[in-house]
């Protein structure tokens, strides 16, 4: 390690305006009665999700999500509640990733997406930012809008010639959504919410991951600010057998592609079984809100220590 | 053959592709938070100077090319090739015209210069920031005379032509920045 390292690697005014996001955070979910819960972040259980990296510690899993404890406590009867915590994501690092983050998550019983998406553009305007109304474009027409394609009814070929691409893909080049990503990574993504932050809604399917689906759309959105991705929401997936399913889909994709298959968390299962009420929740990185905010360059900018010198 | 990931590739990693050697200059990391991982490289053609885009697959890896840059002594020209030796193990090697074209107009011997070397052979030449050569042709340029933009073409001894101020003349020694090819200052004869 090299002298310089022990240095934090934010300003100490950032971690200054960091508190205050985080207190303002706080206010604002205080006074909606929402209730502040912190659940473990080692578990026995991990996400099996296709494309996120658990670190393992020997005796269990460090979160990436803390999703599946947080759907515990509402099926245990918690009712509004929130959490800011730390999570890990093996093998993301970048200007706007860093394997250890922090995650603001909040789950609403009695919502839908649609109505979440209200709640945080209110938080988003209670922090500071501004921007009158917030656009909401589903999937669909912001890549009809960016890519000039429609992503449900484009062809294989149609997807594999709006991106350049330079790897063997492999067995993912038959797969829609491997091109899809692509393209939302280089193409529409970063043309989203240059001015104000844009709200994308209505994925395909495909792509539900634990959200509800709806025909041949999954109730999901995201929220981009400036190109970057800032949040993830669903309409959640309450159905035990249908979330038992693709858990284990997803599990015999990871096996098929050679990546480690964690086991997935059975005592979410046994707490759908038991009923999880009609909710909607969502997850928002703070480090990415608080670099736009800021007017950062990256999200090492905004944290004490990022990766390389934690 | 060492392989090197994209989550390893910095700018100044070098790397093979078909063949090719390049230089990575930039490295930024792709993710949706739900989906799959790439990373977009800018890399620089080391033979061409070019400098090309790709999207990889996170975790891909690229073969890394034996690339070594070292401080060579240039000693002269064969009409050929241009031979350079290294002052610490005296070896000497030579460079193709490809390699040394750009640097030879700058260089007449003994200049230190920094060789870049793929799997052994000279690709690249880079001349001293700054070298001190004879004008060996320029017209006498009349005083207050300011056609031309207040500056004449200079033929330097080693071929290289600079834009030279009209007050500066024939035989005289002036030094020069390599990098932007232009004259700095006179420095006597």
């Amino acid at each position: 390690m090299t002298a310089q390292n022990w240095q934090p690697s934010a300003t100490l005014e950032t971690l200054k305006a960091r508190a205050e996001l985080f207190s303002s955070v706080r206010a604002f979910f205080v006074a909606r009665k929402v209730l502040e819960v912190d659940t473990p972040i080692l578990s026995v259980h991990a996400t099996v999700d296709r494309h996120i990296e658990s670190y393992s510690t020997g005796d269990g899993w460090l979160q990436t999500s803390p999703e599946f404890a947080m759907k515990r406590l509402l099926c245990a009867g918690s009712g509004s509640i929130y959490q800011i915590c730390h999570v890990f994501r093996r093998e993301e690092s970048g200007r706007h990733h860093n394997a250890e983050f922090t995650m603001l998550e909040w789950y609403q019983p009695g919502y839908d997406h649609h109505r979440l998406m209200g709640e945080v553009e209110e938080l988003l305007h209670a922090v500071g930012v501004s921007g009158a109304s917030f656009e909401r474009l589903t999937y669909r027409d912001a890549f009809l809008r960016y890519a000039g394609l429609d992503p449900f009814t484009a062809t294989l070929e149609q997807l594999r010639g709006a991106v350049s691409f330079d790897s063997d893909a492999g067995a993912q080049a038959a797969e829609r959504d491997f091109w899809l990503d692509l393209i939302m990574s280089h193409k529409v993504g970063p043309q989203l919410g240059r001015e104000s932050p844009v709200f994308l809604y209505d994925f395909p399917a495909s792509q539900a991951a634990l959200s509800r689906i709806n025909g041949d759309i999954a109730e999901r959105f995201e929220l981009f600010w400036q190109g970057i991705e800032l949040a993830n929401g669903f309409h959640e997936l309450a159905d035990a057998a249908e979330q038992r399913r693709r858990f284990e889909s997803d599990q015999a994709w990871r096996k098929a592609q050679s990546h480690i298959v964690p086991p997935y968390d059975q005592n979410l299962i046994a707490a759908l079984e038991s009923g999880l009420p009609n909710c909607a929740g969502v997850a928002l990185g703070l480090d990415r809100l608080l670099m736009l905010m800021q007017g950062l360059p990256n999200v090492a900018a905004t944290m004490s220590f990022s990766g390389d010198r934690a | 053959m060492a392989n090197v990931s994209t989550n390893e590739m910095k700018s100044g990693t070098k790397v093979l592709i078909d063949g090719v050697p390049f230089s990575v200059i930039d490295n930024e990391y792709h993710k949706p938070g739900k989906g799959q991982a790439t990373n977009s490289i800018k890399i620089r053609n080391l033979k061409t100077g070019r400098v090309l885009e790709r999207t990889l697959k996170s975790g891909d890896t690229l073969e890394v090319a034996d690339i070594e840059e070292i401080e060579m002594q240039y000693l002269y020209n064969d009409g050929e090739f241009w031979h350079f030796m290294n002052p610490a193990s005296f070896e000497q090697i030579q460079a193709v015209k490809a390699a040394a074209e750009e640097a030879a107009k700058w260089i007449k011997g003994e200049e230190t210069c920094r060789v870049l070397l793929f799997n052994g052979v000279a690709i690249g030449v880079t001349p001293p920031n700054t070298v001190t050569l004879l004008i060996t042709e320029t017209d006498p340029g009349l005083r207050g005379d300011t056609s031309g933009g207040g500056g004449k073409p200079a033929t330097l001894e080693t071929g290289a032509i600079v834009r030279v101020p009209l007050f500066v003349q024939q035989g005289e020694m002036v030094k020069c920045d390599t990098r932007t090819g232009e004259y700095m200052s006179r420095a006597g004869k």
